[in-house]
């Protein structure tokens, strides 16, 4: 009785010992700054950096959330995930699919097609912040300079053009996806149609497209996740120009925080940006355990 | 037999227009990566050069190796492998020790621990930047390695992922083991561990990549080229040394070469290893 409670005494010790590092490291790292941010959101920044902060309550998140800029931002950011989510997902699908098939070399063209997964977003981006330049650039040569100043420096077309460079960046990511999810299809569901001689398109369109749904629904999510946090294309590309027409929420997040000495409204965003993720995260799970559920019916 | 003979025209001729539009899309996707290279071995009068040089002819290779030295590629290179390898070793040892003790251990509270493992996937690194900062400032760890490491030591991503490989561990295996008088951390290293190596694989991939492209972070918390990361010294370079651009060309080609070869190398886990991380939000 006395050894086996001891045994059992020994065995807690040691699951506290082993998950001590991981847990301690998501106290510091996570939970606790992330209740700070929220506590922060109470305190206004003063005037000049070296007077106290004033505590003001919920009236900062109040009036951050209800301010233009704020209706900027996420303006700003739909638009910004709108233009890239969609279609990174189209030609993703659209090459995967062209890509499915055995011919000699097929191989040679999904390594290209994946390539881009070696890019990070700064080597992407400062691939194309070097094409899109109105003085050396080869896109700026072919497509015109947009009135000299280049396509970053024009207030309608920044912001798409951070888009373009998202989208090929994930092309790879994308290609690869959809690649695999072609793959798991039943061949034989496939093979039946092509015998009762459906046209390719249709066979596409009435088969193939809802059997993938899942995927590009999970697709879409992730892709509309990681479009709330892009941040590094705009920062090399824009810096949120010109004029602000490329200010997404994670960027004024950034420039409140580190270059204008605004933690409090900064705070604000960054609870902002939690609730949005978390939502989105939440459609993401629910998505997942229908579909488990589906399964083992 | 004309029938035959047009069924087979008709394949070829469809055989045709698919690598045609192969090729298409191969030259689209893969044109800003071939001009990168390109220009990056071009001299700078002959990057402004229009109409554009599309083949370097007598190709500058020293600019490759200027970009290392004095673009200080070198350095921003090796700061990143020091910083990525020492966090995925970290997340590895972390996540397998915690997700053994949930899988394997009883200790009271470890239904709720786990919880707030998991919950840890809901809360984006962006939205606790803040006080991360004034953390690691108030350690006196800005602008050192340890401050690019040190929030990134646990993901709850790998201890999800490892718990839900160990729990499909058959526990007859594990009673005799305890049986032979196999104690916890030697079954763990010799059995456990060694049995799960894809899992581990895949998500040791994923965590490096995640690692290697980390900007955000990198960007604040870093102030001299002896600790920027690849990512933030490719952003100093394109900055500040934007005039010599056939140096930042080449710098860029650099900074992107090392997952190129990983990925290449790492092949067949790929697909596990990019998907590894789609659980979290």
């Amino acid at each position: 009785m006395q050894r086996r409670f001891g045994r059992r005494v020994h065995e807690a010790a040691l699951g506290y010992l082993l998950i001590l590092p991981a847990i301690g490291a998501f106290g510091l790292f996570v939970f606790y700054p992330l209740v700070r941010t929220a506590y922060l959101g109470f305190y206004l920044a003063p005037p000049t950096p070296n007077l106290p902060s004033h505590y003001v309550g919920f009236h900062q998140y109040a009036s951050v959330i209800g301010s233009s800029e704020f209706a900027d931002d996420l303006g700003h950011t739909a638009f910004f995930v709108l233009l890239s989510v969609p279609l990174g997902i189209v030609i993703g699908l659209a090459l995967a699919n062209l890509a499915h098939t055995k011919v000699p070399g097929i191989r040679l063209f999904r390594t290209i097609y994946s390539s881009t997964v070696a890019t990070s977003t700064a080597v992407a981006s400062v691939i194309f912040f070097t094409l899109l330049n109105p003085q050396i650039g080869l896109l700026s040569y072919v497509f015109g300079k947009e009135g000299g100043n280049g396509i970053l420096n024009n207030p309608h077309w920044a912001l798409p053009a951070v888009a373009l460079v998202t989208i090929w960046q994930n092309i790879g990511f994308t290609f690869i996806l959809m690649s695999a999810a072609l793959q798991s299809l039943p061949q034989e569901v496939l093979e039946a149609s092509k015998v009762d001689g459906a046209s390719a398109f249709v066979r596409f369109r009435q088969i193939t497209l809802p059997l993938l749904s899942p995927i590009l629904f999970f697709a879409g999510i992730i892709g509309v996740i990681s479009g709330f946090q892009a941040f590094g294309q705009i920062d090399l590309l824009t810096q949120g120009g010109p004029n602000h027409a490329s200010l997404v929420l994670i960027y004024d997040l950034y420039q409140q925080a580190f270059q204008y000495n605004n933690p409090g409204f900064a705070a604000v965003l960054s609870i902002a940006l939690f609730v949005i993720l978390l939502l989105l995260t939440f459609v993401q799970f629910w998505f997942f355990q229908r579909r488990v559920s589906y399964a083992n019916d | 037999m004309p029938t035959t003979e047009h069924a087979h025209r008709r394949r070829i001729g469809r055989r045709v227009v698919r690598y045609v539009v192969l090729i298409a899309a191969a030259g689209v996707v893969l044109f800003p990566i071939y001009i990168t290279v390109v220009d990056a071995l071009l001299s700078p009068q002959q990057i402004v050069h229009r109409p554009p040089i599309l083949f370097p002819s007598s190709p500058r290779w020293s600019t490759f190796s200027t970009a290392y030295q004095s673009g200080n590629l070198g350095i921003y290179l090796r700061n990143s492998a020091i910083v990525t390898l020492a966090t995925v070793a970290f997340e590895l040892t972390t996540s397998v020790l915690a997700a053994y003790a949930f899988v394997f251990l009883r200790f009271p509270g470890r239904k709720i621990l786990f919880f707030a493992s998991l919950a840890t996937l809901m809360v984006p690194f962006e939205a606790t930047i803040i006080p991360n900062y004034q953390t690691i400032d108030h350690l006196g760890l800005l602008n050192t390695f340890p401050a690019l490491v040190l929030p990134f030591i646990a993901n709850g991503v790998g201890i999800f992922l490892f718990r839900q490989a160990f729990l499909s561990f058959p526990s007859e295996v594990r009673d005799a083991a305890q049986l032979d008088g196999c104690g916890h951390l030697r079954f763990l290293f010799r059995i456990v561990a060694p049995i799960n190596r894809p899992v581990i694989g895949a998500f040791g991939l994923f965590a490096f990549l995640s690692s290697w492209n980390q900007y955000l972070w990198p960007l604040v918390v870093t102030q001299t080229n002896s600790v920027r990361t690849v990512q933030i010294g490719l952003r100093q370079l394109a900055q500040t040394n934007f005039s010599q651009f056939d140096v930042v060309f080449a710098g860029t080609i650099l900074a992107a070469l090392p997952i190129a070869i990983l990925l290449v190398a790492f092949q067949r886990q790929l697909v596990a290893g990019l998907t590894a991380g789609a659980v979290k939000g």
